[in-house]
């Protein structure tokens, strides 16, 4: 394979890269879809259009998947560890030793959820430390749990955990919350919610399991323990582009920076996703970066044949 | 073939008393992450056929072992050796880190 000349290479398989694959093997483009691992995914996305009562992120990556099934394009569970250009020809080089070629690249790279950093996160994962509360809910029935993060993601899950747990404590770093009103309104209402702010957490502690956590309020300074057999942290994602530093202008997060048309700093390079420098991700806009980016890429290979 | 099933019932005789190391993915149908790293477990199952057993144990049907395990999130694997649980993985993650697991239980 690595004579190969492909149109595209597409790095990365989340909603964004699966969208450009979409496009691009419906342009009857020679592409090529690399995917490191398995997908993560949301719980629950209730705003993506066309799912009354929502949709899981699984499922909705399992559709375009299906969808994918109808048209030609190839895959590897190859993880990308460099980029290189050779005057017009991208080389895209694998873990694996493998070096493949194309004409342009999309970069779907997505992010990672981010971590607290706190004493006891790493040790108690999975041991009462969750990043998903629909897999780990039914673990804490009957007790008590912390769902630290304000954004639609913590507000949703810590509606969907009340399902099972005794009580959720809300702890977010500031007064008030980035989700959207109506996930406000719902956890107002929710009597087995308790709202802790502007706090954070400072160590999450146990024996072999999670049994407390130690918060501070960032007003009056104070320290406080709370009981707690679970806790659920959604406070966002963070970039996985350190391989491209230097290649391609990133923001100061690490977040890789693009046009309106998802072209980054270099030609026939382009980039779409959650590992894109913007101000919101949602899903919808990895989709629809995904398209922009794949008839943007095709757009460029045909120049290139001119 | 893929990855075999174990219940509550058979878990000590097919996995503590196994003679090789056995990976045991703790799963559930209502979890997204275990859906995506199925394939994955299958695949594995074939490659290291004869080498390693890899079982899957659903957890809503099975709920003593997950809990003598202490297992509070999915998908979680667990390598067992001897009859003891020597590596713990929680989480999709990547083939690689698996391979990477399964070949330093086996030495």
């Amino acid at each position: 394979m690595s004579e190969e000349l492909f149109d595209l290479i597409i790095v990365g398989a989340g909603p964004a890269g699966l969208t450009a694959c979409l496009y691009a093997s419906r342009s009857l483009l020679k592409t090529l879809l690399l995917e490191k691992g398995p997908i993560g995914g949301q719980d629950l996305i209730e705003n993506y259009p066309g799912f009354p009562g929502g949709i899981s992120g699984y499922e909705l990556i399992e559709r375009i998947q299906k969808q994918l099934e109808d048209y030609e394009y190839q895959f590897l569970q190859e993880e990308v560890i460099d980029l290189q250009e050779v005057e017009e020809v991208k080389e895209v080089h694998l873990s694996s030793g493998k070096v493949l070629k194309a004409k342009a690249v999309i970069l779907a790279l997505g992010a990672k959820l981010r971590k607290l950093g706190v004493p006891g996160e790493r040790e108690f994962t999975g041991r009462g430390v969750s990043y998903c509360a629909i897999c780990d809910g039914p673990f804490f029935k009957g007790e008590e749990v912390a769902v630290i993060g304000g954004g639609n993601t913590a507000l949703q899950e810590a509606i969907y955990l009340t399902k099972y747990v005794k009580k959720v404590y809300l702890i977010h770093r500031r007064e008030t919350f980035r989700a959207t009103s109506i996930l406000q309104e719902r956890v107002k209402k929710n009597p087995q919610i308790e709202i802790i702010v502007p706090s954070v957490i400072e160590e999450i502690k146990g024996s072999d399991k999670v049994e407390k956590i130690v918060y501070r309020n960032l007003k009056s300074n104070e320290k406080r323990e709370l009981e707690v057999a679970g806790v659920f942290i959604f406070i966002g994602h963070e970039p996985e582009t350190g391989w491209l530093k230097g290649k391609l202008e990133m923001d100061e997060s690490g977040f890789i920076i693009v046009d309106r048309e998802m072209r980054t700093s270099r030609p026939g390079i382009f980039a779409c996703g959650d590992c894109v420098s913007k101000k919101f991700r949602q899903i919808i806009n990895a989709c629809g970066e995904g398209a922009v980016a794949a008839l943007n890429a095709e757009e460029y290979i045909k120049n290139l044949e001119k | 073939m893929g990855a075999c099933k174990v219940t509550d019932q058979d878990f000590e005789k097919e996995v503590l008393q196994s003679p090789i190391p056995v990976l045991v993915d703790f799963w559930a149908a209502w979890c997204g992450p275990c859906r995506a790293i199925a394939p994955v477990i299958d695949e594995l199952a074939e490659e290291y056929a004869g080498r390693v057993k890899v079982c899957k144990l659903n957890v809503d049907e099975n709920p003593l072992t997950p809990g003598k395990y202490g297992i509070r999130a999915i998908p979680t694997l667990i390598i067992f050796k001897n009859g003891q649980p020597v590596e713990t993985i929680v989480g999709a993650v990547s083939k690689a880190t698996l391979v990477n697991a399964l070949n330093k239980v086996l030495g």
